[in-house]
């Protein structure tokens, strides 16, 4: 099926595939960093850019479909942009999520003006720049098809040379400052590269949807591990393939736009992550919710055993029943009844580790409902029985 | 310029225009209040899958169903964003750019793949809106303003926003001293038994309301304008919020005005013979306004 696709579309795959490892990377450090809208602030702003290139071109004789001037145009707005918001957000009280919206809002508004003028523009009609809104790769000159393969190894290259100051900045500022990182200068470059990223994608994903690929894949792949270069990595790896995986699907057929399969294949991964990673996805939660309550019910069961009360809770019955801790009709066998004295003895320990505040850590990192022999040493034990017998003699 | 000439090309989208401004400013003044200022711009990305959800649904373009999809959709993506913020532990604004790429690109999928070909329903359209378009044809002249026919044949916009724009003033002075009192002071707020939650998704929705209906007539880029821009720059220039609301009404509906006749006549005064979008140039306005007002606003620092 991909070699049927032809030598451009395969030049795409290739490109969409490195555009998406450099934006995973990339996007994981300023997600880290909690700016991952800014990226959206900058797509919008390349808009003008383009538009103005165009204009430009076309006053000085071209026909101003030059795709490397476009780009260049756009990362100069672009760059406006991102300086905008960070005025606006140091300079004056406004947020800088109010920052964003307003130059996004902004730039993207005078951009649509610039496209109205150039469609009045003799060749304006024809430009295709209404492809860089949304992403167009059907029909892209081989030219184009390789700028976007070399932009987008360019920029993967560079995100990987500086990942390791941009984890430390995106995790302790302070700390990387003492540790003799340009702070400024690094956040500085981070945004250099996110720009880069969303200049390359212009032509594959399109200005209102490269953000996507910025703040999909880190996200997904913060579900899965604790690990800055991890999630990097990861986020790197999920990109890619969406990039290979949208962009061929996208050339399967004529209606399939690339720069939304690729955003959509990027969810999924996410959708996959939320609910499936180990230890934050939606699944291990639950599961791990059960098990605390089974744990919960045995207890109180056993406690309730011990005193000899009756139990009226039926899932706490079933768990005892189930465990050969009760019969059916919910009088103790014999193990049942050993069990119930160790939860008394459990909780009565647990009581006088509480009172006292040399416990307090192990107090505090337990439920208490785990045997306190899997805690502490014997020795701790005996101390502790020692009190236990002291305070009931 | 003649009176007819003005009432039937101009007057309207003039209208239409000031409407959606000040519907989307005054729940905007809250939303930047209250740091969540990117709503606006998330729920007019949402806005597409709702409307072509409800097209496909329903298999024409007809106002009502596709403003009830578009809410629905926004709301959907309100709860959306809350949800895996919670399940995931993820930062607000990521979370959020999760949720709204996302059913945008679904949006947009739908809208190739359906056959759409022979309505006017289109990415660009809903971006940029058609505010030009929407003439008086029946208009004559200013009497037309008190004939019940030519009345009739107003565009449905106009009322719809007319609708809008006075429910979410009312509601807005309804509800003012508890938005004020949970926009500034959670826990004193919470101490006098407001219900912060729901007065915040009362928020977020009346925000979407105002958004759907703006985006029918104007498209999306005025109304993501229209939610930071004004607000922003009257925040700049008071700290009292009655000042600041009505402030930002204020250079919403002169951004609206002259955003319009200078997409409108602007080219002309420089010698071309084309206007220019009005959506772009209204945006464009209030960036201005927001720009001259964090050089010279009063209060343009942290106090």
């Amino acid at each position: 099926m991909v070699l049927g696709l032809g030598y451009n579309a395969m030049l795409v795959m290739v490109g969409a595939g490195l555009l998406g490892i450099a934006a995973g990377v990339t996007g994981t450090f300023l997600f880290l960093r909690k700016r991952a809208l800014v990226g959206d602030a900058i797509a919008h702003a390349t808009l003008p850019g383009i538009g103005l290139a165009f204009l430009l071109m076309v006053a000085l004789g071209g026909d101003g479909r030059n795709l490397a001037v476009l780009l260049i145009g756009a990362a100069v707005t672009a760059a406006l942009g991102l300086l905008c918001v960070h005025w606006i957000s140091t300079k004056t009280r406004l947020s800088e999520d109010t920052a964003i919206g307003a130059v996004l809002s902004v730039f993207f508004g005078f951009g649509v003006m610039l496209l109205t003028v150039i469609q009045n523009v003799p060749s304006g009609r024809q430009a295709g720049l209404d492809g860089l809104l949304l992403g167009a790769t059907a029909g892209m000159l081989y030219a184009d098809a390789v700028l976007i393969a070399v932009g987008g190894a360019v920029a993967l290259a560079a995100s990987l040379a500086l990942s390791r100051p941009m984890t430390m900045v995106a995790f302790d500022a302070g700390f990387a400052g003492i540790s003799g990182v340009n702070v400024v200068r690094i956040d500085l470059a981070t945004m250099g590269l996110v720009l880069m990223v969303t200049v390359v994608g212009l032509k594959i994903v399109g200005l209102i949807l490269i953000v996507a690929l910025l703040i999909i894949p880190p996200v997904a792949a913060r579900f899965w591990t604790d690990h800055a270069m991890r999630v990097a990595i990861l986020a790197g790896t999920m990109g890619g393939v969406s990039g290979v995986v949208g962009a061929g699907l996208s050339a399967t057929a004529p209606d399939l736009p690339t720069g939304p399969i690729i955003v959509l294949v990027a969810f999924a991964a996410f959708l996959i992550s939320l609910i499936m990673a180990p230890d934050r996805g939606v699944l291990a939660a639950w599961f791990r919710h059960r098990r605390f309550e089974r744990r919960v019910h045995l207890r109180q069961g056993l406690l309730a055993l011990g005193q000899g009360q009756p139990i009226y809770e039926r899932f706490t019955l079933r768990l005892l029943q189930k465990a050969g801790l009760v019969r059916a009709d919910g009088v103790a066998t014999d193990r049942g009844v050993g069990a119930a004295l160790d939860a008394l003895r459990d909780e009565a320990r647990w009581a006088i580790m509480r009172a006292d505040p040399g416990f307090d850590t192990l107090v505090n990192r337990h439920d208490g409902l785990s045997p306190i022999d899997t805690l502490l040493t014997a020795d701790q034990i005996a101390e502790i029985d020692t009190r236990l017998n002291g305070a009931t003699p | 310029m003649s009176g007819q000439v003005f009432v039937a090309l101009s007057l309207t989208p003039l209208l239409i225009g000031v409407l959606a401004a000040i519907a989307c400013a005054v729940p905007g003044n809250f939303l930047l209040l209250r740091r969540q200022a990117l709503i606006g711009d998330a729920i007019s990305h949402v806005v597409l899958p709702g409307i072509v959800v409800a097209f496909l649904v329903t298999g024409r373009v007809s106002a009502w169903p596709m403003m009830l999809g578009a809410a629905a959709a926004a709301v959907v993506a309100v709860v959306l964003i809350e949800v895996i913020r919670r399940l995931g532990r993820i930062e607000p604004g990521a979370a959020m750019g999760v949720i709204f790429t996302a059913m945008f690109a679904g949006g947009v999928l739908l809208l190739e793949q359906s056959d759409t070909s022979n309505v006017h329903l289109d990415v660009e359209h809903a971006l940029m809106g058609n505010l030009e378009s929407l003439i008086w044809l029946d208009a004559l002249g200013w009497t037309s303003l008190l004939d019940p026919r030519a009345l009739a044949g107003l565009p449905p916009e106009l009322t719809r926003l007319a609708v809008v724009t006075a429910l979410v003033a009312v509601l807005t002075w309804l509800f003012w001293r508890p938005l004020k009192i949970t926009t500034f002071d959670e826990g004193f707020a919470h101490g006098v038994g407001l219900p912060n939650t729901v007065i915040g998704l009362g928020l977020v929705i009346l925000s979407a309301v105002a958004a759907v209906a703006a985006f029918d007539a104007v498209g999306s880029i005025i109304v993501i304008a229209m939610f930071i821009c004004p607000p922003a720059a009257a925040r700049l220039m008071t700290n009292r919020l009655e000042t600041q609301v009505a402030l930002s009404v204020l250079l919403a509906a002169l951004s609206a005005i002259l955003g319009y006749i200078f997409a409108g006549f602007g080219p002309l005064w420089l010698g071309f013979d084309n206007s220019v979008s009005a959506a772009g140039m209204i945006a464009t306005v209030s960036g201005l306004m927001l720009l001259a007002a964090a050089i010279v606003g009063p209060h343009r620092r942290q106090t």
